[in-house]
């Protein structure tokens, strides 16, 4: 690859700060769009989820990771798992915005022979690290994959977004041991704190409170963030590569739901897509002019 | 006397070795390396080795990061809490992604012994069988085992190896091949065909031994790998030999014995016998004295031949 392609590929670090706030409002304006779309044509899939982590991901993706759409195997890359798997059509947002995947292809999600799967599945869509889907392993695969990077002695990070109600996978707490105890920090965990999961809020389900507390016992360092304010995301991020001999988690406190009135905070829209109505409003209330 | 040697022994000395030429090997523990032997490549290579603690569906998902960041993990503990314990994150995080890791795992079968039904595993074979971009070995004895090692190190996706506390007789030299899918004639028959693997392939022979002493001459063959069965060979077995007895130290339920008559159904008609462990689990006793009472003696296994060929048309 010719060098002077370099700089537009590799996203991260590209703009300042200033750019950057300036940039990933209306960025996650659109993707949020994107979600909507796709989520509405499959009739199918997560909608709360993904819009409650999209603010997080696409400040990831647009600021943090080092990566290249037209070469996703490229070893110099940063790594990224989707835990929470069940955000696949903010990851495929993400993804098509960065060329990895053609906009057409949005259209078939959830389809059969489709590129884009329910879940997360590396085998069929570019870009996508490690498939997912089955909550609470996510943390063990970046453990694995910050831990080979250092041994390669490649200095790229791995990052990892989990949800709150997957924190109730007893397999996170073992990984949470894992990071600690071989020191991984080349690690940074996100952790969407919306609130709420399938079968009712998290406080209802399975209390996973005092979580910050849990993590600093289990050797962790802390971030507690807004995860719609931007510039608190840029500076998790960049606090994340300063802390070393221990990984670092930033625990964002989010909206499920987050954009759209009609789904915000509201359990019911976990595993349901928006019908044309809901879709209509959702598009008005994010400026956006119909299909 | 025969020699006996320890086939996870093997596993021990051979990964080590392997270290040296494959930089890219990492080994993953879950606090039983002493046993299962992994403890020899983590002492001649300690920043290799991650003992993961108790823990084995962690193992299993950092040993499925691993292989994403192009290593080449080996990750093993006693074959139920690898297969049974982690069979999920085996599924999801391994064989769906279809990522380059060998499990290797010790203490197959109720020749454990002494620890019980919980540690013996009667259920692995059946648990990586059914999952599909998983190639499954079981290695008869402690050469088998070295070799398979050298192949699956080369060999792209994941494997499950399956290993036992016990030693096996020794039953190859040094000149014998392995490849994957590919099932191996001890002895040659026609009156019937005995398929086996792991340590039963032993007590196959042995049961050989008495048959011949009636006049009547099994086909014996090793099929350490289960997964892909050797179909070819065994459909040519049971059109040549009319009869086929399956003994292996796992249930009947899933196991070899399930992989054989399986094809065997769907090829050609001839009666199958499955040896192994009825639909139950193990017990505590010394190995010996577990082999007799669930019917995995050499004289069981004459016993089944005997049926078969009642059965033969």
């Amino acid at each position: 690859m010719a060098d002077s392609n370099d700089s537009k590929t590799c996203v991260s670090m590209e703009c300042s700060r200033e750019e950057a706030l300036q940039r990933l409002p209306e960025e996650a304006r659109q993707i949020r769009i994107e979600i909507l779309k796709m989520l509405h044509q499959s009739s199918s899939g997560h909608t709360g989820g993904s819009l409650s982590a999209t603010d997080l991901l696409t400040t990831l993706f647009f600021t943090e990771l080092r990566h290249r759409a037209e070469d996703p195997g490229w070893e110099g890359r940063d790594r990224f798992v989707l835990s929470k798997g069940h955000a696949a059509p903010l990851y495929y947002a993400v993804l098509c915005r960065f060329g990895y995947i053609h906009a057409d292809e949005l259209c078939s999600l959830r389809k059969v022979n489709c590129m884009l799967q329910g879940h997360p599945d590396s085998k069929s869509t570019p870009g996508v690290e490690i498939s997912t889907g089955s909550l609470g392993q996510g943390l063990s695969i970046a453990n694995g994959m910050a831990l080979g990077l250092r041994l390669n002695e490649n200095n790229a990070r791995t990052y990892v977004l989990m949800g709150d109600g997957e924190v109730q996978e007893g397999m996170i707490w073992e990984a949470a041991m894992t990071a600690a105890h071989y020191k991984i920090d080349n690690l940074c965990a996100m952790l969407d704190r919306n609130g709420l999961q399938i079968d009712g809020t998290v406080e209802e389900v399975m209390n996973i409170e005092p979580l910050a507390d849990k993590w600093k016992a289990f050797g962790w360092h802390v971030i507690n963030i807004d995860g719609h304010r931007f510039e608190q995301i840029l500076d998790a991020f960049k606090t994340a590569k300063e802390v070393k001999g221990k990984p670092t988690i930033i625990i964002a406190k989010t909206i499920k739901g987050k954009g759209v009135s009609i789904f915000e905070n509201k359990v019911k829209y976990h595993g349901i897509a928006p019908n044309d109505q809901e879709l209509e409003q959702a598009l008005k209330e994010l400026g956006h002019k119909k299909l | 006397m025969t020699e006996k040697k320890s086939v996870r022994g093997q596993y021990g000395e051979t990964l080590a070795l392997l270290g040296e030429k494959y930089k890219d090997i990492v080994v993953l523990d879950a606090d039983l390396s002493g046993s299962t032997k992994t403890k020899v490549f983590a002492k001649k290579f300690p920043d290799r080795f991650f003992n993961m603690g108790v823990s084995e569906q962690d193992m299993i998902g950092t040993a499925a990061g691993l292989a994403a960041a192009g290593k080449i993990p080996f990750a093993s503990t006693f074959a139920i809490f690898a297969t049974g314990r982690a069979w999920e994150p085996i599924r999801q995080s391994i064989a769906y992604s279809k990522l380059n890791v060998k499990i290797v795992a010790s203490h197959g079968g109720i020749t454990v012994g002494e620890d019980g039904g919980s540690h013996q595993s009667i259920e692995d074979i059946a648990l990586m069988r059914v999952l599909p971009n998983m190639t499954v070995i079981v290695p008869a004895d402690a050469t088998e085992m070295h070799k398979v090692l050298e192949t699956v190190v080369a060999h792209k996706g994941p494997v499950y190896v399956r290993s036992s506390r016990i030693e096996f007789p020794v039953l190859y030299d040094d000149a014998y091949t392995f490849t994957i899918g590919k099932g191996d004639v001890l002895r040659e028959g026609t009156d019937a065909t005995i398929v086996a693997c792991g340590f039963m392939v032993s007590q196959a022979l042995a049961a050989g031994d008495l048959l011949a002493q009636r006049g009547i001459r099994p086909r014996i063959i090793n099929m350490s790998t289960i997964k892909p069965v050797d179909a070819a060979l065994l459909v040519e077995a049971a059109r040549e030999t009319g009869g086929i007895v399956t003994v292996e130290e796992h249930s009947i339920i899933g196991g070899l014995g399930s992989a054989v008559a399986e094809v065997v159904s769907e090829e050609c008609h001839v009666p199958v016998k499955r040896i192994g462990v009825q639909d139950r689990f193990g017990i505590s006793g010394k190995p010996n004295e577990l082999l007799e009472c669930f019917g995995l003696t050499p004289g069981d296994i004459e016993r089944a031949v005997l049926e078969v060929l009642d059965k033969k048309e």
